[in-house]
């Protein structure tokens, strides 16, 4: 373009635009490939976080009530393995028991059974889980709920072991 | 290495390596959601061939760079 055309600021202080352009594609190759790193330190940290989890072992199991006070189609409420795991006790009828956790598996809203207690429900997004194994039935959750182990210790529940199904 | 090629054709080099680093890179950030709901989902079988899988994705990165670096600006 001529000289002539431009603006006079433009002919004092002249912009090489193809080299600006240059030099802009490499700039932004150099930091694409400096996020490329922390990308792979989150997976190796992925990694590391769930080996611990792992070898941490089982967490130990904590007494939640007597059988007999639990009554049929009640529900409880309690905490394990630590005080920040808010879980719910189900029993649906004379012989079963089922606990789950009472995140849910969607962004951690807590779940409470519903009316007839016939599914789990999520508030925050609708979100519905069966009370047999926590599956997800509807809504945006697509992870079952985690399962508590129960056992039946001389008359008392016990919370023993977290299972965290893949769905 | 490369005092014969033309401006243009350099361009056209750091354009193709920066198309491979988005795509390396976009493969990355899949990679990592992936992971992240197979892992919270209790699924953790797939963690370390993931970790292994985006640390190539990083090398990969880095030599990638290091030809950027030998061109000639």
């Amino acid at each position: 373009m001529a000289d002539i055309d431009q603006a006079a600021w433009r002919q004092d202080f002249p912009i090489d635009w193809p080299q600006d352009h240059y030099v802009a594609r490499r700039d932004f190759t150099r930091f694409l490939v400096l996020a490329s790193l922390p990308f792979a330190l989150v997976q190796l940290g992925i990694g590391i976080v769930n080996w611990f989890r792992r070898n941490r072992g089982r967490p130990p199991a904590k007494a939640i009530a007597p059988l007999a006070e639990i009554p049929i189609g009640g529900v409880l409420s309690f905490t394990y393995p630590d005080a920040h795991d808010p879980c719910l006790l189900l029993r649906l009828d004379d012989k079963t028991l089922r606990a789950f956790s009472q995140k849910c598996t969607h962004l951690g809203c807590a779940v409470t059974p519903n009316a007839d207690k016939s599914c789990l429900y999520c508030p925050c997004h609708k979100g519905y889980f069966a009370v047999e194994n926590g599956r997800p039935l509807a809504g945006p959750p697509r992870r079952p709920l985690p399962r508590i182990t129960l056992e039946n210790r001389d008359g008392v529940v016990y919370a023993i072991a977290v299972e965290v199904n893949a769905s | 290495m490369n005092r014969s090629l033309t401006r243009e054709q350099t361009t056209t080099i750091v354009q193709g390596i920066l198309c491979l680093v988005l795509f390396i890179v976009l493969l990355q950030v899949w990679l990592l959601s992936a992971t992240t709901h197979a892992w919270l989902g209790g699924d953790d079988s797939v963690l370390w061939p993931a970790a292994a899988a985006s640390a190539a994705c990083a090398l990969v990165n880095f030599a990638l760079l290091r030809c950027l670096n030998r061109l000639a600006v």
